[in-house]
C-alpha cells in the first residue's frame, strides 16, 4: 500500500475542501431566497428557507426513522437462506463474470 | 412482406431466433442491427396506424399506434439497444435469446389495441424475463425466479379474469380508458397494480431484481414496470385513488432503501419510488400531470438503467454488491464512478439532468390541482431519493472507506452503454424540447424558471448537508450484512411456518383419531376372541340328546299346524 499512488480523497484536505464547497453552496442558496421572487401556489412555499429546512429536516427524519426500523426489521444475512436453500449453497451465492 | 404496419414486436422475436443460432460478434452485430432497424422503422410509423383481425368471433386489434404508445415504443427500443450493448460480452445464449424476446413482449404489450392481446404479451413478459433471473445460475436466483414467476403469472390470471368480466359487462375488449367501475375493471386495475409495484404488492421487484445477472437486471428494470405505467396511463388516467397510491409509493421504499445493504436492491426500492411519481401523475390526470408521468417513465428507463448498469459493472468486476464490502472504487474505476454520478444526479432531478425536466411536471401538477399533502409527500420523496440513490449508491460503492479492492474498469462495451445513457441523461436535461415534442399533450411547460430551479436546488443541497451532518455526528446507519424483512416475509416465512404448524396439528389429530379407531377395533376383536374362550358362551358343548328333543318339538308343532288348517 505504501507504494500506491495518492488518490484524490486520500488527502483529508480535499475532503474538507468538498465540504467547504457544500457549505458555501448551501449558504448562497439560502441567501438567494431573499433575492429571487417566486411564483407561489402553496402558502408554505413563500416561507423563508422553506425548501432548505424541509430538505434538511426531511432527510434527518428519514434516516432516523429508517434506523429505528432496523430494530424490528433486521435479521441476519442467512435468515431466508437457511430454510430455502441447500446447506451447501449458503456460503456461495456470489457469481463473478460470465 | 415488410410493411409500415408490421407490428413492432416481430423484428425482436425474429432476432431472438437468430440469436439462438449464432454466437460471438456475429450475434452481437445481428442483435444491434435488427433492433436499430426496428427503431428506425418505428420512427417512420405514423400515429393512427392499426391492424385489426377477427379471431373466434372477437374483433381484435393486435397493433395500434398512437402518440402515447409511440413514445414508449421509442424508449423501449433505446433501452433494448443500450441493454444489448451492455451485454455484448455475455456468452450465455439463454440471456441473449431471452432479452430480445422480453423487449419484444414489452413492445407487443404497449402496441396492443385490445385487452386480449395485452394479456398474451403480459404473460409473455413474465415468462421471457424470468430467464434473466435464472441465468445467474445460483440456487438463490432460482428460488427468487420462481417467486417472481408466480407473482407475475398471477397478475396475468387476474387480468384475464378481469377482462372476461369486463367484456361481459361492456361487450368491448378495447384497451382504452377503463376507469374504476365494476369488478372487472377492479381486477384489471389490480393486475396492473401488481406489475406496477403497488404498496404491499411491490415485493417481487425488490426480491428478484437483485438476484438477476448484472446484465439481466438492466433489461428487467426497463420493461415490466414501465409497461404497467403505460397501461395505467391508457386505462386509468384521472383515477383519484392512484394519486394516493402513487404518493405512498414515493415515500415508503426510501426508508427501506436507506437501511438496505445490497446496492442493487437499493436501486430496486428507488425504482418503486420513481414509479410512485408516475402513478401519482397519472392519478392527477391533467395534461401536465400525464405528460409528467410518461416523460418521467421515459427518463427513468434511461437513468435507472444507467444506475443498474454501473452497479452491474461493480458486481461484474468485483463479484460484490453489498455496500458493506465496497468502497474506494473511484481509485480503480474512475470512469464508472463518473457515469454513476451522472445517473445519480439525473434520478435526484438536479437541474440540467433528465429527472428534473420530468419530475417537476408532476410536482407542479400536484400543487395546481390542490393536492397539497400529496405535494409535501412528493417533496419529501424528492429529498429522500437524493439521499438513498443520489448519494448512497455512489458514496458507498466508489467512495466511503477504502475497501482495499483494486480492480480494473469493466469491459469496453459496458462503458459504451453507460456513456450513451449518460449522454442521453444530460442532453434531455439541457434540451428538454425534444422529449416534450414526443409527449401526448402540448402544455407549453418550461421547467427552467427561477422558482423551480431554486426550490429543487435548495432541497438537494440541504439533503446533502443532512447526509454530511449525520455522517459527521456518527448518526448515519452503517452498512451491515443483513436481511430486512419486507412483505415477502409473509410468503417466505409466515405462510410456510403457519402451514407447517397447521399440518403438523392436522397430522397429530389424525394420529389420535386413528389410534382411537384402532383401539375400538382391538376391543371388538378381543370381545370376539373372548366369546370363544374355553367355558365361554360360544365354546360350550351341548349333548346330542338336546337336539333330539328339539327335533321332536319341531315335528309336534308341524303336526299341530297341519291338523289345525286341514282345509
Amino acid at each position: 500500500m505504501a507504494t500506491e499512488k495518492q488518490h484524490l480523497f486520500d488527502n483529508p484536505k480535499n475532503v474538507q475542501r468538498i465540504l467547504y464547497l457544500l457549505y458555501f453552496c448551501c449558504t448562497v442558496l439560502f441567501i438567494l431566497d431573499f433575492v429571487i421572487h417566486r411564483h407561489i401556489v402553496h402558502p408554505w412555499e413563500g416561507l423563508l428557507g422553506f425548501h432548505a429546512v424541509y430538505g434538511f429536516v426531511g432527510c434527518v427524519v428519514l434516516v432516523l426513522v429508517a434506523k429505528w426500523m432496523r430494530t424490528f426489521l433486521m435479521r441476519d444475512e442467512a435468515y431466508y437462506d437457511r430454510t430455502e436453500l441447500d446447506p451447501k449453497e449458503i456460503d456461495g451465492g456470489e457469481h463473478v463474470g460470465h | 412482406m415488410w410493411a409500415i404496419d408490421t407490428p413492432a414486436f416481430i423484428p425482436l422475436f425474429l432476432v431472438s431466433v437468430l440469436a439462438l443460432f449464432t454466437k460471438g460478434y456475429l450475434r452481437g452485430a445481428i442483435l444491434l442491427g435488427v433492433i436499430a432497424l426496428s427503431g428506425i422503422h418505428l420512427w417512420n410509423v405514423p400515429a393512427g396506424t392499426s391492424v385489426s383481425l377477427s379471431f373466434l368471433g372477437y374483433e381484435l386489434t393486435p397493433y395500434k399506434v398512437d402518440k402515447l404508445s409511440l413514445m414508449f415504443g421509442y424508449i423501449f427500443h433505446i433501452a433494448a439497444l443500450i441493454g444489448v450493448i451492455y451485454s455484448l460480452h455475455v456468452k450465455d445464449t439463454m440471456q441473449q435469446v431471452a432479452a430480445p424476446l422480453y423487449a419484444g413482449s414489452a413492445l407487443g404489450a404497449i402496441f396492443a389495441g385490445d385487452l386480449l392481446t395485452l394479456f398474451v404479451f403480459w404473460e409473455l413478459l413474465a415468462i421471457t424475463s424470468v430467464f434473466l433471473i435464472w441465468a445467474r445460475r445460483t440456487e438463490r436466483a432460482y428460488q427468487a425466479g420462481i417467486r417472481y414467476l408466480i407473482v407475475q403469472v398471477m397478475s396475468g390470471v387476474i387480468l384475464l379474469g378481469g377482462l372476461i368480466i369486463y367484456y361481459g359487462k361492456t361487450g368491448s375488449l378495447d384497451f382504452g380508458y377503463i376507469g374504476l367501475d365494476g369488478i372487472g375493471s377492479w381486477c384489471i386495475f389490480l393486475a396492473f397494480g401488481i406489475k406496477a409495484c403497488f404498496p404491499l404488492l411491490h415485493n417481487w421487484a425488490t426480491d428478484s431484481y437483485p438476484e438477476a445477472t448484472p446484465t439481466g437486471t438492466v433489461f428487467l428494470s426497463a420493461f415490466t414496470t414501465k409497461v404497467a405505467v403505460y397501461a395505467f396511463a391508457r386505462s386509468f388516467p384521472g383515477t383519484e385513488l392512484l394519486v394516493f397510491i402513487g404518493a405512498a409509493m414515493t415515500c415508503f421504499p426510501i426508508f427501506f432503501a436507506v437501511i438496505e445493504n445490497d446496492l442493487r436492491r437499493v436501486l430496486a426500492y428507488s425504482m418503486i419510488n420513481q414509479i410512485g411519481f408516475m402513478i401519482c401523475g397519472i392519478g392527477i390526470g391533467t395534461a401536465l400531470a400525464v405528460n409528467g408521468a410518461v416523460s418521467h417513465a421515459f427518463n427513468d428507463i434511461i437513468f435507472k438503467g444507467l444506475l443498474f448498469m454501473s452497479m452491474g459493472a461493480v458486481l461484474h468486476v468485483t463479484g460484490r454488491i453489498n455496500g458493506s464490502d465496497l468502497g474506494g472504487l473511484y481509485k480503480s474505476m474512475p470512469k464508472t464512478a463518473m457515469l454513476c454520478i451522472v445517473g445519480a444526479a439525473s434520478i435526484s432531478a438536479f437541474p440540467l439532468f433528465s429527472g428534473f425536466v420530468s419530475k417537476s411536471m408532476v410536482m407542479s401538477a400536484a400543487l395546481e390541482e390542490g393536492y397539497h399533502w400529496v405535494w409535501l409527500m412528493l417533496l419529501f420523496a424528492s429529498a429522500g431519493v437524493f439521499h438513498h440513490a443520489g448519494i448512497k449508491i455512489p458514496y458507498f460503492a466508489f467512495f466511503a472507506h477504502d475497501s482495499g479492492l483494486r480492480v480494473s474498469e469493466p469491459p469496453k462495451n459496458m462503458l459504451v452503454a453507460m456513456t450513451i445513457s449518460a449522454i442521453l441523461c444530460i442532453t434531455i436535461g439541457v434540451y428538454p424540447g425534444w422529449l416534450y415534442s414526443l409527449l401526448p399533450f402540448d402544455t407549453g411547460y418550461n421547467p427552467y424558471d427561477a422558482t423551480h430551479v431554486l426550490a429543487q436546488t435548495q432541497i438537494l443541497f440541504f439533503s446533502a448537508l443532512a447526509f454530511v451532518w449525520l455522517n459527521l455526528r456518527g448518526l448515519y446507519p452503517p452498512e451491515l450484512h443483513s436481511v430486512n424483512l419486507d412483505v415477502d416475509w409473509i410468503y417466505r416465512r409466515f405462510f410456510p411456518r403457519t402451514l407447517k404448524a397447521s399440518f403438523s396439528w392436522i397430522w397429530r389429530q389424525d394420529a389420535i383419531l386413528r389410534g382411537r379407531v384402532l383401539e375400538q377395533l382391538d376391543n371388538f376383536y378381543n370381545y370376539l376372541a373372548r366369546l370363544h374362550y374355553p367355558g365361554s358362551k360360544a365354546s360350550q358343548v351341548r349333548p346330542t340328546g338336546n337336539m333330539v328333543m328339539w327335533v321332536a318339538v319341531l315335528l309336534a308343532v308341524y303336526m299341530w299346524l297341519l291338523l289345525s288348517f286341514v282345509n
